[in-house]
């Protein structure tokens, strides 16, 4: 990897300072940034840590919302989001034990993997996206395969879940990365379900609107019967066609409401 | 560059690196301390497992700049000083839970960072807990076992292979 400064700040304020400077790029666990800057296919002259603030980090629940701050493990969302086990048991399910104790929840929803859990908890639970300067809600976040709502230098400080009745996440692995090949988050609230696919689209995490629908009006496995999504968006690549990647976002979601009661 | 400081293995280090230097690459090539390995340089393998403030971590994908402060353990700190193997590694000879070694101390550091966790754990347990550790020699069965061995656990019905 090329070189680059390194400054660690211990404060939202001064890290938002560090990351004014032209290709200065917030580092978050570093699970993935790091790789990527291994393969130089990213070369920020600048790293600002973001380990280093203790207010971003910890996981609290109060009135129905779990508050995850941005700099928080998927290990300490694994142990600590017991309000939301659904959300809980999807960190758990994330790369291995190492990378749980490194990579952060923040990191993972600003870089927008097509395959990366977490955006399919954060839409499917219609969440909020809580930054240095603003709030945003989940649907207006995702704007496609690693691309969200984020401005330059603009920083995830937490994001907050509105805990639902039921919910279940199902992943079917990549079986080389271990990635989501499709997953499926399916989470029921008073006022609807809601359903998010990661993995599939070639347009990064979406929510399966005819199966929300169909949830709504009857919450089985069953009432998904007659449905199917349209391959023509989905990704298709040595790991699974396009077709092949539609069925399963049916199976998988199917497996969620069964698991979710 | 940086000046870095740290606990290591229980005993003060320090040194200058470049922000890109790993810690990996500063526990090999500025302390000396090889028995930490690299094996992939992608995170994917688990060779290079030490623990940071006594959780798990791959380090080659964490730079020393972070764990500036840190207290650090590597393979090196796990025997006593007069050489008697702790348990997980007695265990890994008893039960022949390595081959070429190349992977094992990682294999080593991840296992003590689980049973530190999980005093017993199911050989279903141990396995999802190795996901990131790597076995090239596919040994994976006697390197389950031996965790289940180290963690007090009778293995005497599990076959040798």
């Amino acid at each position: 990897m090329y070189n680059f400064e390194f400054v660690k700040p211990s404060t939202v304020a001064e890290a938002v300072s560090a990351l004014g400077e032209e290709d200065a790029q917030a580092l978050g666990g570093g699970q993935t940034l790091l790789p990527t800057m291994k393969q130089r296919l990213a070369s920020p002259s600048k790293l600002v840590s973001l380990s280093g603030i203790a207010d971003m980090k910890g996981v609290s629940a109060d009135g129905g919302v779990l508050t995850i701050g941005g700099g928080t493990t998927h290990g300490t969302v694994a142990a600590e989001a017991g309000a939301y086990p659904a959300l809980a048991d999807l960190a758990s399910h994330i790369g291995d034990p190492a990378v749980r104790n490194r990579g952060t929840i923040g990191g993972s929803l600003a870089n927008n993997d097509p395959s990366a859990c977490y955006p399919s908890a954060a839409l499917a639970s219609g969440a909020t996206i809580v930054t240095n300067t603003r709030e945003i809600a989940a649907d207006d976040y995702f704007q496609g395969m690693f691309t969200t709502a984020l401005n330059e230098g603009e920083i995830i400080t937490a994001v907050k879940f509105p805990i639902p009745q039921a919910a279940n996440y199902q992943k079917f692995l990549q079986p080389a990365s271990r990635f989501a090949l499709v997953g499926v988050f399916v989470a029921k609230y008073a006022d609807g379900v809601r359903v998010a696919v990661t993995g599939a689209s070639e347009e990064g995490v979406f929510r399966w609107s005819e199966a929300e629908e169909a949830l709504n009006k009857e919450f089985r496995p069953d009432a998904l019967m007659d449905l199917k999504v349209a391959p023509a968006n989905m990704i298709g690549d040595l790991h699974g066609t396009k077709e092949y990647r539609a069925h399963l976002v049916g199976v998988m979601t199917k497996r969620a409401v069964t698991a979710a009661g | 560059m940086t000046q870095v400081s740290m606990t290591v293995n229980g005993q003060a280090a320090s040194g200058d690196v470049e922000g890109r230097t790993l810690l990996s690459t500063f526990l090999r090539e500025h302390l000396g301390l090889t028995g930490t390995h690299v094996g992939c340089d992608t995170s994917q393998c688990g060779a290079c497992v030490v623990h940071v403030d006594g959780n798990a971590v791959k380090s080659c994908t964490i730079l020393a700049a972070e764990a500036d402060g840190a207290d650090v353990a590597t393979i090196e700190s796990q025997a006593a000083a007069d050489g008697t193997l702790n348990a997980v590694q007695q265990a890994f000879q008893d039960h022949h839970g390595l081959q070429c070694g190349f992977c094992t101390p990682g294999m080593v550091m991840s296992a003590v960072a689980l049973l530190k966790d999980n005093p017993s754990p199911s050989e279903a347990e141990i396995r999802a807990y190795l996901e990131g550790n790597i076995c090239r020699c596919t040994g994976y069965h006697n390197i389950v076992k031996a965790i289940m061995a180290a963690s007090g656990q009778d293995v005497s019905a599990i076959a040798a292979e």
